[in-house]
Order: C-alpha cells, then sequence, then structure tokens
C-alpha cells in the first residue's frame, strides 16, 4: 500500500488517520481538518490480554 | 499469519463459487446418508436425551408417533428415554432443520445440489406458522399436516422440480434480498419467486386439480416457505468448505435448545459449544419472555453465508420485526457484521447501501478479537411442547465457543 | 464504620483519561475516602486490591468490565456516591467525525471504510496496544503509539515488522509528532519549515520545534520514536528509518536528532547513517560526551543548542533579572518537571557548571535520587513512581501539588525550577493551575520559582498568555528551559 512512497509527502498520501483510544485525539485532528476515524474501540478478546495476543499472531 | 489468510482465500472461493439449485424431493430414508429406521436427526451440536429442551423432546415425541413407532406420546417419548431411539444431528448427515429439526425416514427432503462439487444438502418442507413440530407442536392437526405433506405436497413438488430441471437458487436469493427479504425471519419475496417459478411446473405434472390447488395454496399462505430452501442451500455452499487447513472461516452455526455450538473449516468436525442464550425481541400477543424457549435451530446456517442477521440492512421490517430497534439502524447490523467477516458477497448485494455485497465467511478470529458476536434472527418457541412459535427475536451467539474454536485453531497451525 | 463498595459495569469500555476524571469526582463526593474507576484487568485489579479499593465484586471482574470501587465512611455514604456518579459514566461521549451512526470497532473495518488511511494513532492501555499496532501495520499503515507499558519484547517484534513493510512504528511511549504539518497527540501548533526533527523524546521534540518556531525557523516534519529506539535492544529501527524518510523528503533541509545518549552498539550505525546523508545534521544527545561526529554533523549539548544550531548558529537570548537579595542563605535548586527530557537538559546545565546532581532520571554524571547527599534535585513527574495509575503531569498538574509543598518547605532549597509544557493534549491552563495551587501554600522567604513555558502562540493555551498569568503570580519566567535553568545559577552565584 505504502512502500512505493510518494516522494511529495513523509508518509506517502495526505494525512489520514485512524483513531484508536483517546477520542481527544480525534477531536482535535478534525479541528485541523485532518479526516479522521475514530474507533469504537473495546478491548480486544473481551479484555483478555493473552487471548488478544494470540489473536494478533494470528492476523486479525 | 499466511497460512490462515491463504485457507480463508480459499474458503471464500468456494462459498462464493458455490452454484446451488433446489433439485428434487424425496423422501429420507431414500436419500439422506445413513438415515435408519427409528432413528432421529435433530437440530443443533448432538444432545442427549436427558438434557433436551422442552420443545424438543415434544417434537420427538409427536415424530416417532407420526412414524408409527410409538402409539402415543407417552409410550413415545418413554421409548426415546430408554434408548429405543438413535439421536443424532443434523449435520452429521447432509441435513439441516429449523428449530427442533426433527428429520426421520418418511419425511420428504428438499435436495438443493450444489453443481460447482456435486456435494447434495437436505431440509424438511416448511410446515408454515403457529402450532408446528418445529416448534414442538405434537397433536393430531400437527401430526395430519405432516402426512399431507409427506403424501401430497413433497411427491408433487419432487415432480414438478424433476420435470423443470430444477430452480437456480443464487439468483433467487439475489432478487430475493432487493425486495426485502434477509431469508431467515423474512421469506415473503423468495416465497412468492418460488411459486412463481414452480407453479406452472406443478399444473403441468399434475392431473388431481383439487390436490394441485391445495398445494399452491400451502405454498402461498406459507411467508416462510422458503425458509427451508435457503437452509438446504446454506448447507450445500458451506460443506464443501469444511476441512480446509489453517481457515478460520466458520462453516457451521448451530443451536439445540440447549447449546449453540459451530463448526470451524480448520478445526474439521469438531464442535465448540457453549449454553445457548435467550434471544431478546417481540412477543407475539398474549406471550412474554417467560413463555420463550432458549435458542434453537440449524437455521443459523443462512447467517452462516451471510443472509439472516448479516443481510439485516436489505430488510428494514425484520429489524423492527424482530425488535432490533429502527428500520434506519437495519444497515448498522449489516457494518457491524462485515467486522467480522472476511468477504463481501458480490452477487448478493443491498441495494439500498450502495450495492453492498453481504458479509460472508465468518472469521472465528475476527468475532474474538472485536467481540463482536454473529447476530442471528430467530423465531421464538414456547418452552412448553405443543404451542409453537409465541415471538420473534435477535439472539447473539454466545463468545465462549468461539474462543474455544480459536485456542484449537491456534493449536492446529501451531501458534501459542 | 468504613465501607468499600464496587460495583461491576459488564462489558463496558471508557478510556482511562475519561476514567480518571470520573474517578476524581467521585472521589470529591460527601463521606468518600477514596475511589476510582478502571477496567477490571489483572493489573489494574491489584492496583485496587494495593488501595484497599477491591471488593468482592469488582475481585470477579473481567478484563472488559468497568469497576467502579469506592471506600466511604459508611455503607451509605458509599451507595449514594456510587449512584450520583453513574449517569456521568453511563453518558456517552461520542465523537463522531462522518455524518453516519455506524462507527467501525476494529482497524481492520476502518481500514476498509476509509482506504484512504495512512496512520493509526494508538492509546489504549499498554496491554492491548501491540495487538492494535500489529494489525495497523499489517495493513500498511503507519502508526503511531502512544501508550506505554508495552514491553520491550512487542516493541522490537513491531519495530520489526514495520521495517519489512516500510512503514514507520513511532513508539511506543510516543507523545508528540508532526507530520504534514499537522501536530499529532502532544504537539505545539508550529510554522511550517525547512528542519527535520527524528526524537525519542516527546518534550524534547516540543521544546525544539517551539523554539525554533518562536524564534524564526520552521518545522517540516516532526517524527517521534518513542524512549527506546536508540537501545541496543532496539537498534535504532525507527531513528533510521525516520532519518531515511527526511533524507528523501524535499522540505527537509536540515535534520536534528534528540535522544538520551544511544547504546553502544546502536551509535556507529547512526553516525553512519548520518556521513551518508548530503544534509547537515544537528545531534543532541542529551548527557552524551564525546561523540564522534561526521564532518556533516554538528553536535548540541542542550536543546536549546540544537535550536541554535538547526537555525544555522542564531543566538536567542532572553535574559531575566536576577534579584538574589531574598534567598536567605539557601543555596539548592529544585526541579519539578513534567518533562523528562527537559529534567535532563536542566541537569546537564547543573553538571557543566560543576554542581552536584541527583535526580530519579538520572542523566550520565548525576546520581540517584535516593543517595543524594546534598545534591541539586531534579525531579522527573512523568516517572512510573507518580503517574501509576494517574494521568501524566501535562494532563494533570495535580501531581506537582506534594512535591512542590516539600520544596517550598525545604529550607535549603532557594531556587525551584519548572517546566510548563503547552500544547495539544496538555491541560487547558497550566499557567492559571499553578497559580492558584501555589496561592494557598506561599509563606514569608519562599525560594524563587523560575518557569518557561514549551509552546507557541499559535498553541491554544497560547504562550504569551501563559506567561502573564505566571508573572502575575511572582514566577520568574525565561525563554527556554535552559534559560531557565541558567537563571538559576546565576541567582545562587554560580558562574555557569
Amino acid at each position: 500500500m505504502t512502500s512505493d512512497t510518494d516522494q511529495s509527502s513523509l508518509l506517502g498520501g495526505k494525512l489520514s488517520v485512524i483513531n484508536v483510544g483517546l477520542d481527544k485525539f480525534a477531536t482535535e485532528l478534525a479541528d485541523h481538518d485532518v479526516p479522521v476515524v475514530h474507533l469504537d474501540w473495546k478491548p480486544p478478546a473481551g479484555g483478555d490480554p493473552e487471548l488478544a495476543a494470540l489473536l494478533s499472531k494470528m492476523g486479525t | 499469519m499466511e497460512l490462515i489468510e491463504k485457507a480463508n482465500k480459499e474458503a471464500i472461493r468456494r462459498m462464493l463459487g458455490a452454484e446451488p439449485v433446489l433439485i428434487d424431493v424425496v423422501p429420507a430414508g431414500e436419500i439422506v446418508p445413513d438415515l435408519k429406521d427409528k432413528m432421529i436427526l435433530h437440530a443443533g451440536p448432538p444432545v442427549e436425551w436427558n438434557h433436551m429442551c422442552g420443545p424438543m423432546q415434544g417434537a420427538i415425541a409427536g415424530i416417532t408417533v407420526f412414524e408409527g413407532w410409538a402409539d402415543d406420546l407417552e409410550q413415545a417419548a418413554s421409548m426415546a428415554a430408554g434408548g429405543g431411539i438413535t439421536f443424532d444431528a443434523n449435520h452429521h448427515h447432509d441435513a439441516v432443520g429449523p428449530m427442533t429439526g426433527m428429520t426421520t425416514v418418511s419425511q420428504p427432503m428438499l435436495v438443493v445440489e450444489n453443481r460447482t462439487t456435486g456435494n447434495r444438502a437436505y431440509c424438511a418442507i416448511n410446515e408454515g406458522l403457529g402450532k408446528v413440530m418445529r416448534f414442538g407442536g405434537n397433536d393430531a392437526e400437527v401430526l395430519n399436516r405432516l402426512a399431507w405433506i409427506r403424501d401430497v405436497l413433497g411427491p408433487a413438488m419432487g415432480k414438478a422440480l424433476r420435470d423443470m430441471g430444477g430452480i437456480e437458487l443464487k439468483p433467487l436469493i439475489a432478487r430475493g434480498l432487493s425486495m426485502g427479504d434477509e431469508m431467515h425471519q423474512r421469506n415473503v419475496a423468495c416465497s412468492g419467486l418460488v411459486l412463481r417459478a414452480i407453479a406452472a411446473a406443478m399444473a403441468k405434472i399434475s392431473d388431481d386439480s383439487t390436490a394441485l390447488s391445495e398445494a399452491l395454496a400451502f405454498i402461498s399462505a406459507n411467508d416462510q416457505f422458503h425458509l427451508n430452501i435457503a437452509m438446504a442451500m446454506g448447507k450445500a455452499i458451506m460443506d464443501p468448505v469444511r476441512d480446509i487447513k489453517g481457515s478460520s472461516i466458520i462453516t457451521a452455526m448451530s443451536r439445540n435448545g440447549t447449546d449453540f455450538g459451530i463448526r470451524v473449516s480448520g478445526t474439521g468436525d469438531e464442535w465448540f459449544t457453549a449454553p445457548v442464550e435467550m434471544p431478546e425481541g417481540l412477543y407475539f400477543a398474549g406471550y412474554t419472555e417467560a413463555d420463550a424457549n432458549p435458542d434453537m435451530g440449524d437455521s443459523t446456517i443462512v447467517e452462516t453465508i451471510g443472509l439472516g442477521g448479516f443481510a439485516m440492512g436489505a430488510s428494514p421490517a425484520v429489524a423492527g420485526f424482530v425488535g432490533a430497534g429502527a428500520a434506519s439502524e437495519a444497515a448498522n447490523y449489516t457494518h457491524r457484521m462485515s467486522e467480522i467477516c472476511a468477504a463481501e458477497n458480490p452477487e448478493w448485494t443491498i441495494p439500498s447501501m450502495d450495492y453492498l455485497g453481504v458479509p460472508s465467511g465468518i472469521d472465528v478470529r475476527l468475532v474474538v478479537d472485536s467481540g463482536i458476536a454473529p447476530t442471528i434472527n430467530t423465531g421464538i418457541a414456547h418452552r412448553e411442547p405443543g404451542i409453537g412459535q409465541v415471538g420473534a427475536g435477535v439472539v447473539r451467539a454466545p463468545m465462549a465457543c468461539f474462543e474455544q474454536a480459536v485456542r484449537r485453531l491456534a493449536e492446529k497451525v501451531g501458534i501459542s | 464504620m468504613e465501607h468499600t463498595l464496587n460495583k461491576v459495569f459488564q462489558g463496558f469500555y471508557k478510556d482511562s483519561v475519561a476514567l480518571m476524571r470520573l474517578s476524581r469526582d467521585l472521589a470529591e463526593m460527601a463521606g468518600v475516602n477514596e475511589a476510582a474507576l478502571m477496567m477490571g484487568s489483572p493489573s489494574n485489579k491489584q492496583i485496587l486490591k494495593d488501595a484497599g479499593l477491591l471488593a468482592d465484586d469488582g475481585a470477579a471482574a473481567e478484563g472488559g468490565d468497568l469497576i467502579l470501587a469506592v471506600r466511604a465512611i459508611d455503607a451509605s455514604a458509599a451507595q449514594n456516591a456510587a449512584n450520583a456518579i453513574e449517569p456521568q459514566i453511563k453518558s456517552q461521549t461520542r465523537t463522531t467525525t462522518g455524518d453516519t451512526v455506524w462507527q467501525p470497532q476494529t482497524i481492520r473495518a476502518a481500514a476498509k471504510a476509509n482506504p484512504d488511511a495512512n496512520l493509526a494513532l494508538i492509546s489504549v492501555p499498554g496491554e492491548f496496544a501491540a495487538a492494535e499496532a500489529r494489525k495497523a501495520i499489517s495493513r500498511g499503515l503507519h502508526v503511531m503509539m502512544f501508550s506505554d507499558n508495552v514491553s520491550i519484547e512487542d516493541e522490537i517484534s513491531l519495530k520489526t515488522q514495520a521495517l519489512e513493510q516500510n512503514v514507520l512504528m513511532m513508539g511506543p511511549d510516543c507523545g508528540t509528532a508532526i507530520l504534514e504539518g499537522v501536530p499529532l497527540a502532544f504537539a505545539n501548533n508550529v510554522t511550517r519549515g525547512d528542519v527535520g526533527i527524528v526524537g525519542a523524546s516527546g518534550t524534547g521534540i516540543q521544546e525544539v520545534t517551539s523554539l525554533i518556531s518562536n524564534n524564526g525557523g520552521g518545522i517540516s516534519h516532526a517524527i517521534g520514536v518513542g524512549g527506546r529506539d536508540l537501545k541496543d535492544e532496539i537498534g535504532g529501527i525507527s531513528t533510521l528509518m525516520g532519518i531515511d524518510r527526511l533524507d528523501d523528503d524535499a522540505e527537509t533541509k536540515h535534520i536534528v536528532l534528540i535522544s538520551k545518549p544511544p547504546g553502544k552498539d546502536v551509535l556507529p550505525r547512526v553516525m553512519k547513517r548520518i556521513k551518508q546523508s548530503p544534509k547537515p545534521f544537528t545531534v543532541c544527545f542529551i548527557g552524551a560526551t564525546d561523540l564522534n561526529l561526521p564532518a556533516n554533523a554538528t553536535a548540541a549539548r542542550t536543546l536549546k543548542d540544537a535550536a541554535q544550531t538547526a537555525l544555522g548558529g542564531k543566538e536567542f537570548e532572553e535574559k531575566i533579572s536576577s534579584n538574589t537579595s531574598s534567598l536567605g542563605g539557601r543555596t539548592k535548586i529544585r526541579g519539578l518537571y513534567s518533562g523528562g527530557t527537559l529534567a535532563a537538559e536542566t541537569q546537564v546545565i547543573l553538571l557543566d557548571a560543576g554542581l552536584e546532581v541527583a535526580s530519579n532520571a538520572a542523566v550520565p554524571g548525576a546520581k540517584n535520587l535516593t543517595d543524594d547527599g546534598d545534591a541539586h534535585q531534579i525531579i522527573d513527574l512523568g516517572d512510573d513512581q507518580f503517574t501509576q495509575g494517574r494521568p501524566h503531569p501535562m494532563i494533570d498538574p495535580e501531581i506537582r501539588k506534594e512535591p512542590l509543598a516539600d520544596a517550598l518547605a525545604d529550607n535549603n532549597v532557594g531556587v525551584i525550577l519548572i517546566d510548563i509544557v503547552i500544547g495539544y493534549g496538555a491541560h487547558p491552563d497550566l499557567a492559571g493551575q499553578l497559580a492558584d495551587m501555589l496561592s494557598g501554600m506561599q509563606g514569608e522567604n519562599d525560594p524563587i520559582i523560575i518557569a518557561s513555558v514549551t509552546g507557541t502562540e499559535q498553541d491554544p493555551q497560547v504562550r504569551s498568555s501563559q506567561i502573564s498569568a505566571l508573572q502575575a503570580a511572582g514566577i520568574h519566567v525565561a525563554g527556554s528551559n535552559a534559560d531557565a535553568a541558567i537563571a538559576a545559577l546565576d541567582m545562587l552565584g554560580i558562574n555557569s
């Protein structure tokens, strides 16, 4: 997706953010006219860190 | 993980490449593999008599009398309790059944063939709403209707389907989605489309206009007639997806009124079960939650292929009917389900959602990771046998069975 | 009789900042001795237990459940407080930035719905942050991870994965970045320009970018990499990738590196990479000595030096009037810092003046606070010992209250140094809050307080307003943190 980096931009495109966590960050980005999707995040795997880690290794 | 991603690609290829066709109606004894006399196939993962819920036991007593294995319901019950009947899950015999899901030798079975892979799947004919065997009904009215289905409707449909060369189901579902069906709690459009497709052939093969009229009237009067066809289709689509090494795609979801069970492609035919939950929904006048039986049936196979609760966006009317909220929220259910699916089905689209394909291929990893349980649209049975459907609602699959499946799959692919 | 009550909200998530705010409100209710709202993870339950706030209900909660814990003078006070706070817990503060009701719950769904997305900003609790970052990287997203408490093993694996995918892994514990002119997390609204920054320190980046911006320069991009990136275990993966990006960036004419001194294996690799670059570098490895820099690089001893060097050696001096008459023989400096790198910069300046310095985050040459003897004490209030279960002092300046009272009461302390770091993410009025805090504490013959304000006029708090508020409270304000430290030396009559 981003491996062929656009030379005109550090990130290979205009900044567009997925915000995972504090909603304040999403609000501040939106104030700067940065496109942002704020996740309705919940702890993965029902809040079981061991299961969440297992899943992330399985490629979720 | 690459193994899983590749396996899931293959699973999706098989799902989306399926060509299901309703080809025949045949008595179960002649066509369902390994189905014997004094054997009853039921919905859900395997369950013993003494763990069965009320409606399941009621249906078993009724079907035992219907088959002539016992003279009355009492004798039937003691026969079942005493080990005189062999039980097994429909899913172990290429079959599915709604609610209690009774399958026995003499019942006429809808036959859906997957023309891509050549496998077939079976489901009994839908009896209609109200007091029916799939909700545990077992009195004379129920048994007489079953006899008529066995003797008149089943043979007529079978002959007509053979004569016309079957009904292709993929385009029929596509049209049904654009007409507001989600194929679990709303089948009114698809039932009409089936009637339209089969009526001429039934008239052509019939030499008894009264019987023909009764048969067409029965199909016309049953808004859920197509549900059982959709279920056989779901089974025919998902069976070839079983047993792909590493795949995390769910191949079956099913409930027996006691437990909810799932199977995952990469873990083969093992069931992962957890106590089934109570549906939340709306009740017909005169009934309340206190009357409800826990969730039941193989009909969740339609959610497994991306219909039912997953296609809620196509069916705003159902969102209201099952008590899932305002019609305008129906699309959110489909969006939510797309978070746990590997793909969208490009042939089954939802016009009002900019032709978004129904979310297909439930990935057990995504279910557990997101904590989003598959949403299932379901009918609600009375907890006492013999009363029938008392409402409709939404039930969430219990997370515990998905967690077990993830851990087993991790073991199988060597991740710890 | 004192009573501990727990109430568990199953499968109910709220972010930690919201919970801390609610915890504070709950703790202030009538009859409440102690209170907390936390998600029921094993580590949180231990914190509640240690605080004597865990009852049976809470002990049975799962990681995805929210625990309301309150200890009050009696059972009814506990119940009343819990009832009073409940509506606030349940009120949704949902931010929708689009016009749809549906908010994706997973990175996967969000990336699918928004194919142009190129950065995931992750600030969830540390125990889940690595898993979320892994998902983002595998989708080709750059990651800025604000979360801390992520293991070094996870950091290594994430950065290795990011290297393979050619995306930037900024963090864990990356508080600050400015990308494409946009300040992210705790950053300042600076002028856009030609200085690019790669920094392992959030407040270090904030101080340098603000000083450059306030003195006529500008910033192209500032890439945060997390405090451990230049340790040998990590190998400087993100720093080196950041340099690559800035090297390729046409807008960037000068590159500044900011970090604690790198590990001994990493250092030569960074030097080699600098040497390959056609661009001039300023290297500010705070506390490092004897750097063997290539010809295109200049060493900066302090953050202020780094900013000056990046602007071609421009001197920005802002002397403040010194008045030593009121010190009454007290000779020690006490630094109370919210910014770890600002604390480090002060230590370096004091050490360079030949002083003995002790700190809970000691730079090379400084002692640990525990065996300080009678050294000057520079305290990093952002350190874990102060922030366990509490927000960072840049969000919740109350953390400064106790150490400030101690310093004011200490007869040896002549000068107190304080940093006020403003900008996005920070408390809306740190200066006013400090003034309020002081008004109840000050007495006769108090130590002199010298502060500096890191930030710009364009920041939401407005730097000049913060300065005025501090001055009105009798606090001396220097132009930079380094100037504040030097002013402290002046006031104590020490030649820097």
